[in-house]
C-alpha cells in the first residue's frame, strides 16, 4: 500500500516546551485514521504542525516523500485540506462563498472562476447535502449544517488527503453519524483518505480500519481498532476503567464505561 | 446581475452629489451658470474639493475594510494603530518649533508613519505580529501621544495652534493643488494594492489558522495590509487632517448591503464613500453659511442614524 503521508520523528509545540515528542506515523492511500486520546495529550498540536500552522523543531514530515515545508502552500492546500471544529466568523458569508473559498488554493489573486472550478464547487454542494443552503448566511445555520459546509469547502479544494479535528464535537447522534456516513462515502467512492481527530472511542472504533493512541505527546499504540481499544490500553492511558465487548453489528469493539461512584 | 445595478446606483448618486456640490456653497450658483468665467474660480475650487472628499472617503474606507478584515476586529479604523495622534504630536511639535505653516502636512505625514512604525515593532513577538498585541499597542500609543499634546497645547498653546489644531481635525478645504497630486498617487495605489488582496482578506477574516489552511501567507498578507494603510491614511492626513466616522461605518453599511465578500464590498465601498463625503461636505459648508461646520461633525451625525437604520433592517439589500 503506497505511503501518502510519512510522520517522521516530528517533535514541536507552541512555546519553549515540546507538546509532540517524537512521533512516527505513515498514512497510507485509502486510510480512515482516527487520532484519539486524552485532553492535552497533542492530538491538535500534531495535526496542526502536520497542516503547516505549526513548524516542527525535530523530524521531517513527507507527503509523497518530498518534504511538506518545502512545498509551495497553495500547492500543499491543493492536496491536503483541514476541517476545523467549528467554523465562526464576525463576517456573515453566504454559504456559497465560503465554499468556493476552497477554490482559493487553485486560483491566482484577482482571478475568476472558471466553468471547472464553479463545477467542483456544485459538487461539494451536493455530496455534502447542502444545495437548498448555499445562499443562507454561515451564521443562520445550525451546528451540523454548519459541518457540513466546512466540509464541502474542504472537498472544493479537491484534495486526496483531509483531515478533521473532532468533526462531531458539536453534534448530537444523529448528525454524528450523519457526517461519519458522509466521510465513509468519501473514503470508499472518491478514495480520499481521512485522518481525523475523535473523542467518541464508539465512533473510532465503528468507522476507522486504523486507530492512533496519543498519549503525553507521544504514540501509546497504532493499529486496526480491535488492537488498540484494549481495556488494558484505554485504562493506562484515560485512567478510568471501561467495559471492552463486541458490538452485536459492526463486530468491533464496543466500549462502555463504568461510572466510579454509584 | 446584482453587483452591476448597485454599482450603477451608486454611480448615480455620486453624480448627482458632485453636481450639487459644485452648485451649492456659500453661493449658490445656477446650474448654467457654473461654466461661466466669471465663476471659474469658485467652480476650481469647488472641483478640488470634491475630489478630495472622493480621495479622502475612499482611502479612509478602504483602509478600514483592509484593517477589520485582518484584525478580525469590527471596530478597526484606519487610525487604530496611532496615525491619528502620531500625526497629531508631529505637528504640535513642529508648531512650538517655530517651523514654517507650509510644512505642516510633511510633519503631519512623519508623524503619522513614526507613531506607526513604533506601534508595529511594539506589537512583534519574534517575526510574527498578533491581533492583540497590535491593537494594543495602537491603542496605547494613541493614548500616550494625545495626552502629550494636550500638555503642549496647555503649556506652549497660543492662538496659532489652535488654528492649525483646527485644521488637523478635520477640514477638506485644499490648500495646495500639487500637494494633492502627490497624495492621491500613494492612495489610488493603495486602494488598488488592497483590491488586488481582496481573495486574501475573505480567507483572512474567517481567521488566520482558517486561511493558512486555504494557502494564505497570513504574516505577510497583515504586514502587507498594515503598511498600505497605514501609508494611505498618513497621505491623506496631509491633505484633509484626520476625519473619523468615515472609515469606521462605511464599511460596515455596505457589508449589510453587498455582503463581506472584499471582491464586491471594495469597490461598491469606494463610491458610497466618496457619496457620503461628498454629500457631507455639501451640508458641512452650506447648512449654517458662510461658518463652515467640520466635515467630521456631519459625518457622525448623518452616518450614525443611516448605520442604525441598516442595522435594525439586519439584511442584505
Amino acid at each position: 500500500m503506497e505511503v501518502l503521508l510519512k510522520i517522521s520523528n516530528v517533535s514541536g509545540g507552541y512555546y519553549k516546551e515540546d507538546i509532540i515528542k517524537g512521533i512516527s506515523l505513515d498514512v497510507n492511500h485509502g486510510d480512515f485514521m482516527g487520532i484519539i486520546g486524552p485532553n492535552g495529550s497533542g492530538k491538535t498540536t500534531l495535526l496542526r504542525l502536520i497542516t503547516r500552522v505549526l513548524c516542527p523543531r525535530g523530524g521531517e514530515i513527507f507527503f509523497k516523500g518530498e518534504k511538506i515545508f518545502r512545498m509551495d502552500l497553495k500547492e500543499f492546500c491543493r492536496r491536503i485540506a483541514f476541517v476545523s471544529q467549528d467554523i465562526s466568523t464576525d463576517f456573515s458569508f453566504t454559504v456559497n462563498e465560503i465554499i468556493s473559498m476552497g477554490r482559493i488554493p487553485h486560483l491566482k489573486r484577482l482571478q475568476f472562476e472558471t466553468k471547472k472550478d464553479i463545477e467542483v464547487v456544485e459538487r461539494a454542494l451536493s455530496v455534502t447535502d447542502t444545495l437548498s443552503l448555499r445562499d443562507k448566511r454561515i451564521d443562520e445555520l445550525s451546528a451540523g449544517e454548519r459541518q457540513r459546509v466546512t466540509i464541502a469547502r474542504a472537498l472544493s479544494q479537491e484534495p486526496v488527503l483531509l483531515f478533521l479535528d473532532e468533526p462531531t464535537s458539536h453534534l448530537d447522534i444523529g448528525h454524528q453519524i450523519q457526517i461519519l456516513d458522509l466521510l465513509k462515502r468519501l473514503n470508499r467512492k472518491n478514495y480520499l483518505t481521512i485522518v481525523m481527530i475523535l473523542h467518541d472511542l464508539n465512533l473510532a472504533s465503528a468507522y476507522c480500519n486504523r486507530i492512533a493512541l496519543l498519549n503525553n505527546g507521544a504514540i501509546y499504540k497504532q493499529g486496526r481498532p480491535e488492537e488498540v481499544l484494549t481495556y488494558q490500553n484505554i485504562e493506562a492511558v484515560y485512567k478510568t476503567i471501561v467495559l471492552v465487548s463486541n458490538n452485536p453489528v459492526t463486530g468491533k469493539p464496543n466500549i462502555a464505561l463504568v461510572p466510579g461512584e454509584k | 446581475m446584482h453587483l452591476k445595478r448597485r454599482l450603477l446606483i451608486l454611480l448615480l448618486l455620486l453624480c448627482i452629489v458632485v453636481i450639487l456640490g459644485l452648485a451649492k456653497g456659500a453661493v449658490n450658483i445656477p446650474l448654467p451658470g457654473l461654466l461661466l468665467k466669471e465663476n471659474q474660480a469658485i467652480f476650481n475650487m469647488r472641483l478640488l474639493r470634491i475630489l478630495a472628499a472622493i480621495l479622502v472617503g475612499s482611502g479612509l474606507s478602504v483602509s478600514g475594510i483592509a484593517l477589520q478584515a485582518v484584525l478580525r476586529n469590527s471596530l478597526a479604523e484606519p487610525y487604530l494603530l496611532g496615525t491619528s495622534s502620531g500625526a497629531g504630536l508631529a505637528v504640535v511639535i513642529a508648531m512650538i518649533v517655530g517651523i514654517s505653516k507650509i510644512y505642516m502636512p510633511l510633519a503631519a505625514f512623519i508623524g503619522a508613519v513614526a507613531s506607526i512604525i513604533l506601534v508595529y515593532n511594539l506589537a512583534q513577538e519574534g517575526s510574527r505580529i498578533t491581533d492583540k498585541s497590535l491593537v494594543l499597542s495602537g491603542v496605547i500609543i494613541s493614548i500616550a501621544f494625545s495626552s502629550i499634546i494636550v500638555f503642549l497645547v496647555s503649556i506652549f498653546g497660543n492662538e496659532a495652534m489652535h488654528e492649525i489644531t483646527w485644521w488637523l481635525w478635520g477640514n477638506l478645504e485644499v490648500y495646495d493643488c500639487r500637494l494633492m497630486l502627490l497624495v492621491s498617487a500613494p492612495v489610488i495605489l493603495g486602494i488598488a494594492a488592497i483590491f488586488v488582496f481582496s481573495q486574501d482578506l475573505n480567507a483572512i477574516s474567517m481567521g488566520e489558522e482558517e486561511a493558512v489552511h486555504l494557502g494564505i501567507d497570513t504574516q505577510k498578507i497583515k504586514k502587507a495590509v498594515i503598511l498600505i494603510t497605514a501609508l494611505i491614511t498618513a497621505s491623506l492626513i496631509c491633505i484633509c487632517g484626520i476625519i473619523g466616522f468615515v472609515g469606521l461605518i462605511v464599511p460596515h453599511m455596505m457589508r449589510l448591503v453587498v455582503g463581506p465578500n472584499h471582491k464586491f464590498l471594495i469597490p461598491t465601498t469606494c463610491l458610497a464613500a466618496s457619496v457620503f463625503m461628498v454629500g457631507c461636505d455639501i451640508f458641512s459648508r452650506t447648512l449654517f453659511a458662510p461658518v463652515e461646520i467640520p466635515i467630521g461633525v456631519i459625518t457622525a451625525i448623518i452616518g450614525a442614524p443611516v448605520f442604525i437604520i441598516l442595522l435594525k433592517k439586519g439584511k442584505r439589500i
